[in-house]
């Protein structure tokens, strides 16, 4: 994995993970708030103080270190981070120009990548112009103009309309299979990583708590955030976790018949359409250590009474869990 | 628009009514009595061009000596983490609420003929500084550039680094992005600076006369003249009055649109 990013990361306090992925691929980054991704993006950028190792295309960042301006870096911020004074195209060809490439070249090139990304006709425009759209395009384009090694993605699709961001996300997607480097995507949205990514990290509380393929780590959630993300009810057990999906739990409001081992009583904490169902949230943190979710028909919620603060019991049938074990090795799982 | 409000108190508009007829009375009076038939023959009179000619000199250069050196220090002060920043900072306001007669006996300490550096300069070169043009530059300078680091600094803070790092991301050494980045971003603090400065160093007296003198054609700015003339001839120095007035409103209403827009952004200076 010479090509690829090879790091090792502690910034103390906040974050201690080893992450890899191989030339042309895309990592996807996910966890709560909080949980270190921004800081690992910013330590790879070489703009926090860090120990460890980074290694990227088969060179050391680390040893000696390089300053920031020598990483072949781009950096995709969340929000607007384009120089405000510039036009569209200035933006864009500002770093080959840093880099000392000719003016008319730089602006040939930062033309040509404005074009790609669906934006050549505003390259006049300044950012305070441009929809949030437009001014990520222009983002993405003055991120990739310089063909970095190591593309840093922050939460690409935030603050974008649904329908732009789902555009966008497309073409992205098109754009990052051409493209030779790594990509880390941090992101909060399951969508980025199922679609983009070859492969996912978990974050949580600085550390990594699962990494595999989107497929994997989308059936074998370890951690609430990811099994939220995904929409499953996921239990830590003694011996490993079980999952299941919020339409396999049957609600009522009396002490179920029978014996069943998945069963859980707990208050109503809120209620909230999904689909043609309502997703109710239950706070079972006393039965099951964790808020459980179940979809019930509107007709169901009705008859039931179901309102916050409601009490209600939760069942599973064991055929519709999954039981997996907590995997020894997170960081070589496939 | 208010008047949903209530009429406003008495308690609030009698002071506000003798603080603005305090600002008013003064400049009113002077407009009354200045005999405005002689300003034209005044105007054309050597030393009068003189003061002026020296007055607009001694201002633009410090407001160029600001740019060159006062930039650079605001960069460091915001830009900068080092032992004794705060220190520093606090040093740059120190001439703010200086008396300008202070000032101008601590420029003479320092580099009057027989001061800490000024003696060391004339024995190894022959220079001597006090009472020439320089020494109204430098007088100005030091008492004009807190008003333009601080306006600036402020502006450079308020830019914030975020723009530096992406700067830097995309390869740009830190002197390419104070060139193409820091310094056009923090442009409205700049102009707001600038033009403290310069207001400053025009109505700048104390310090001068103190530390340059007041020798005509050489040292001699308006503001000398003004208070030299009064001693003996009133209604000249009214009339010299006028003409400072003048040019410090017209320039004022020439910046007055950039100042209402850096306003909000830029008045650490302020």
């Amino acid at each position: 994995m010479s090509n690829g990013l090879l790091a090792r990361i502690e910034v103390p306090g906040r974050l201690a993970a080893d992450v890899e992925a191989g030339a042309g691929e895309v990592l996807a980054v996910i966890g709560p708030n909080g949980a270190g991704k921004t800081t690992l993006l910013t330590a790879l950028a070489g703009l926090v103080d860090m120990t460890g190792h980074v290694e990227v295309g088969g060179r050391s960042w680390t040893d000696p270190p390089l300053p920031v301006r020598d990483r072949r870096v781009g950096w995709v911020v969340q929000g607007q981070a384009l120089f405000p004074h510039l036009s569209a195209l200035d933006n864009v060809a500002f770093g080959l120009r840093a880099r000392g490439v000719r003016r008319s070249e730089a602006a040939e090139r930062a033309q040509a990548w404005l074009d790609r990304l669906g934006v050549g006709p505003l390259s006049g425009r300044r950012p305070g112009a441009l929809s949030g759209g437009q001014a990520q395009r222009v983002t993405i384009a003055r991120a990739l103009v310089t063909e970095p090694d190591l593309l840093l993605l922050d939460e690409p699709f935030s603050g974008l309309d649904v329908g732009v961001a789902a555009a966008l996300r497309i073409e992205l997607a098109a754009h990052l299979a051409d493209f030779a480097g790594v990509t880390l995507m941090v992101t909060h949205d399951a969508l980025d990583a199922l679609t983009l990514a070859q492969r996912v990290v978990v974050l949580d509380d600085g550390r990594v708590a699962q990494s595999g393929t989107p497929a994997d780590v989308a059936a074998h959630p370890r951690t609430d955030h990811v099994a939220r993300l995904v929409g499953l009810n996921v239990l830590a057990g003694p011996d490993g976790f079980t999952a299941f999906r919020p339409q396999d739990v049957t609600v009522s409001t009396a002490r179920p018949e029978g014996s069943a081992r998945l069963r859980w009583q707990g208050r109503v904490s809120g209620l909230t359409p999904h689909g043609d169902a309502v997703r109710v949230q239950v706070d079972t943190r006393s039965s099951a250590g964790t808020d459980l979710l179940a979809d019930v028909t509107p007709e169901a919620t009705a008859e039931l009474a179901l309102v916050p603060g409601a009490e209600v019991w939760l069942t599973v049938k064991a055929t519709a869990a999954r039981t997996y074990d907590r995997g020894p090795d997170l960081r070589d799982s496939p | 628009m208010t008047r949903g409000l209530g009429r406003p108190p008495l308690v609030l508009l009698v002071p506000a009514g003798i603080a603005l007829t305090l600002l008013l009375v003064p400049l009113v009076s002077l407009l009354v009595v200045t005999p405005w038939a002689r300003l034209p023959e005044l105007v054309a009179s050597e030393e009068v061009l003189d003061a002026l000619r020296l007055t607009g000199l001694a201002s633009l250069s410090t407001v160029v000596v600001c740019l060159l050196i006062g930039t650079p220090l605001a960069w460091v002060l915001a830009r900068v983490e080092f032992r004794g920043r705060s220190v520093a900072r606090a040093l740059v306001t120190v001439p703010l609420v200086l008396p300008p007669v202070v000032a101008g006996v601590a420029l003479v300490s320092a580099l009057g003929r027989s001061g800490v550096v000024g003696s060391v300069l004339r024995d190894a070169t022959g220079v001597v500084i006090p009472y020439t043009t320089p020494a109204v530059v430098i007088a100005h300078t030091f008492v004009a550039m807190p008003f333009y680091v601080l306006s600036v600094e402020g502006a450079l803070r308020a830019s914030g680094e975020r723009y530096d790092a992406v700067a830097a991301t995309l390869g740009a050494t830190r002197w390419t992005t104070f060139r193409r980045v820091t310094l056009p971003l923090a442009m409205p603090g700049v102009v707001a600076g600038a033009v403290l400065a310069w207001a400053r160093s025009l109505g700048e007296f104390g310090a001068t006369v103190t530390f340059a003198g007041n020798y005509q054609g050489i040292t001699q700015t308006m503001p000398s003249l003004i208070y030299q003339t009064l001693q003996n001839d009133r209604e000249t120095a009214q009339t010299l009055s006028i003409i400072l007035l003048g040019v410090s409103i017209g320039v004022l209403a020439l910046l007055r649109n950039r100042w209402l827009n850096a306003g909000g952004t830029t008045g650490a200076g302020a």
